[in-house]
């Protein structure tokens, strides 16, 4: 049977399993949206497009699934760039599909044409322009294929307007050859026979973890690793979810704000053993003095992160669900050299606790004005630690890392890599898409919240039940901190001199508006929000210089920590 | 340290842009680069010349079979190989230097395409030290202009490089 160009675009998604597209419609794409109309696909229309790429990385950071964007050519697909690149630096799977100019009109600054294969280029693991009909079919099964497979990625597919009206024969590839493309996933054995003989043989090792962790869903593998061998964990913030911080052997967020006992670990370790990390600049401090004293192992499925920024004693380039499980069928037939093992490390193990009892992730609460740290901690109290919380970025971001008790994978959605203010709410749309009956909430600042505001209309427009809960302290408090520390109070345009009236925000877009200025409203504030049907915004005017401590000042080793203001 | 190293891509829309692309975005340095098709029409060659430590050699080569349309990545530079580069060279030439260039053409093997009464144009192939020698020799007569076309190289020996 022969299809058009944007048929076959919707039957493939069909057979990839697509349910849910996040999108905006517009002329480039006027087809897609046609063939829409009578689709069985789900479409969630966004009032931005950088929203509808937020939203579906939201879809896929707490589904693992693709998460899937129609925009359309030029401004519509320029939108998307803020979203792609968001979803890059955190490998988050995701197809975007641009509607572009008539192939004969590109290349002559057509009306509404970007070139976004170019302009995507660095920010996507590939992309392609489809300049043939017969290319389509193929390429959507590419993209898909790229987009989840190895490190995984956002995958650009540029359409132009011509090819989604040609017709032709439909059918689905049933695989993909790509020849420059086999990513690895099995683990040398001989490297990971050599990791049990390290770990053996250490007496102050530390696990150190990373999002990657989460996306080869090998969660339970790290549990189990941990549990056997004893030995403590510390998690970026992509990976606070992927281990239960109620655990013992958990020690929270490492890095510039991460615990005084997890820095300190990691300073003082013997083994550090990466496993789908990337020594991220804000986890290492000065590279130099990181894990100055510790041999280090590092698996990860991307060979490019291995040896990029530390030299690695000994590097497993595989998936982790993989070497984790051969890392563990080598250690149960060693259970008596294990149980050594366990006994010869229990002395760095109290040392940790020492260090954890000496310097408690904690703040100085306060009854007379709110304090940040005590509304995520309510929060979490609150929804049994078992929401799916994102969060937009700034002091409240690193807050939500530090004070909610994490305990299950995928639901802890943050930008962490590239760091975009406005993630939080489209994400938080994109999540309670995917699970409707879930408590999803968005953590948010006065300014994050501002940049993707708009998409309140989303949620009331789908009745999707995200609960925001702004700490508002109309600052930009990340870098009004970071002006009180480092450039003498001088808060050079970080002062929202504007208050704006979230109350009636929420309102005005039919969704509810709650505040809290005292205390003893927040509890109340919050019970109220979590039991109002619909989409509910909670302000909390929390203390206005609050800072986000520990902090490694920038340059200084993970273990110069500031403490206390 | 210099490496050459040779890279078999996709021969498809883009594929120049994604290389010099990975190397402008990640600070990595490019020397020359030149590309033509192989004997297999959708496969092309490049042969780029870099220079970093070997943090960022392993950085470069590991960066360039990451890309999709990226099939095989050799640095030949701890191989034997061969390098062989082309120049063309406009040399300015009056009675009394005419025969001298001759000369320098003929101990450089190199060969003269095309004459004026007051120009050589001169093409050689060789190393890029045999080039660079012969650039030097023939300045002091006026070099009017010079296009090389950056080292292409091979293994050494029987086997080839292949997909």
């Amino acid at each position: 049977m022969e299809l058009t160009g944007s048929q076959i675009l919707l039957e493939s998604l069909k057979l990839e399993g697509v349910d849910t597209i996040f999108g905006y419609p517009g002329g480039a794409v006027i087809n897609i949206y046609d063939d829409l109309y009578e689709s069985p696909i789900n479409h969630v229309l966004t009032r931005h497009e950088q929203a509808a790429v937020h939203a579906a990385d939201g879809y896929a950071r707490c589904t693992g699934k693709v998460g899937v964007v129609v925009a359309t050519s030029g401004p519509g697909a320029t939108n998307t760039v803020t979203g792609i690149a968001t979803a890059y630096m955190d490998s988050i799977p995701m197809v975007i599909i641009c509607g572009q100019v008539p192939t004969p009109l590109i290349g002559n600054d057509a009306f509404q044409e970007a070139d976004m294969c170019g302009i995507t280029r660095p920010c996507t693991k590939h992309n392609y322009l489809v300049k043939d009909i017969r290319d389509l079919a193929r390429t959507i099964k590419e993209a898909f294929y790229i987009a989840r497979t190895g490190r995984p990625g956002p995958v650009l597919i540029d359409l132009p307007k011509d090819i989604q009206v040609t017709k032709h024969k439909f059918s689905y590839p049933d695989k993909v050859s790509l020849r420059g493309y086999k990513p690895t996933y099995s683990g040398n054995s001989r490297q990971i026979e050599k990791a049990a003989k390290m770990i053996l043989a250490a007496r102050k090792p530390v696990l150190y973890v990373g999002g990657g962790i989460t996306l080869a869903a090998a969660e339970d593998e790290l549990l189990k690793l941990a549990e056997q061998t004893q030995i403590p964990v510390t998690t970026t913030l992509m990976a606070m979810a992927a281990f239960p911080q109620r655990h013992p052997l958990a020690l929270g967020m490492l890095g510039m704000h991460g615990t005084f006992y997890a820095n300190m670990s990691v300073t003082e370790c013997d083994l550090l053993i990466a496993v789908g990390s990337r020594f991220d600049d804000r986890v290492t401090g000065r590279i130099d003095s990181f894990a100055e004293k510790a041999k280090i192992i590092h698996v990860d499925v991307d060979p490019t992160s291995i040896g990029k920024n530390v030299d690695v004693d000994l590097p497993i380039v595989g998936d982790l669900k993989d070497v984790l499980g051969k890392l563990l069928g080598i250690l149960s037939q060693k259970s008596e050299l294990v149980e050594d093992s366990v006994e010869s490390t229990e002395e760095w193990r109290t040392m940790i606790y020492e260090w954890k009892e000496r310097h408690p992730m904690t703040y100085r609460s306060s009854k007379s004005v709110i304090k940040p740290q005590y509304v995520i901690e309510k929060i979490s109290e609150m929804t049994d630690e078992d929401a799916i919380i994102t969060t937009e970025v700034g002091q409240h971001q690193m807050w939500a890392a530090q004070f909610f008790t994490f305990r299950q994978p995928r639901t802890f959605l943050t930008s962490g890599g590239l760091g975009t203010m406005g993630f939080g709410l489209p994400s938080a749309l994109g999540a309670q898409v995917a699970f409707p009956d879930r408590q999803v909430i968005d953590i948010s600042g006065d300014g994050s919240f501002q940049m993707n505001s708009q998409e309140l209309a989303t949620l009331v427009q789908y009745q999707l039940p995200v609960k925001i809960a702004i700490l508002n302290n109309n600052y930009l408090g990340m870098v009004r901190q970071w002006q009180q520390m480092f450039f003498e109070k001088r808060y050079s345009q970080t002062v929202m001199e504007l208050p704006i009236d979230f109350i009636k925000l929420a309102e005005a877009y039919g969704a509810t508006g709650l505040q809290a200025t005292k205390v003893d409203e927040v509890e109340a504030t919050i019970k109220q929000a979590l039991e109002t049907p619909g989409p509910v915004l909670m302000n909390f005017k929390v203390s206005r210089e609050e800072n986000v401590l520990p902090m490694v000042p920038a340059g200084k080793a993970i273990h110069e920590m500031v403490l206390a203001s | 340290m210099k490496h050459t190293i040779s890279v078999l891509v996709e021969n498809e829309f883009g594929v120049l842009s994604r290389i010099s692309g990975l190397f402008s975005g990640r600070g990595f340095n490019i020397e020359s680069l030149s590309v033509a098709p192989t004997m297999e029409a959708d496969l092309s060659r490049m042969t780029l010349v870099t220079r970093g430590d070997d943090r960022i050699l392993e950085q470069i080569t590991k960066q360039l079979n990451k890309l999709i349309s990226t099939i095989k990545v050799v640095d030949f530079t701890h191989g034997e190989y061969i390098e062989r580069e082309l120049a063309l060279i406009k040399v300015s030439t009056d009675a009394e230097s005419r025969a001298e260039a001759l000369r320098i053409v003929d101990i450089f093997r190199a060969k003269v395409i095309d004459v004026t009464p007051k120009s050589y144009t001169i093409e050689i192939t060789g190393s890029p030290a045999k080039i660079n020698g012969i650039l030097e020799l023939l300045r002091p007569m006026g070099i009017k202009e010079v296009v090389r076309s950056g080292p292409v190289v091979i293994g050494r020996g029987a086997k080839g490089v292949v997909a």
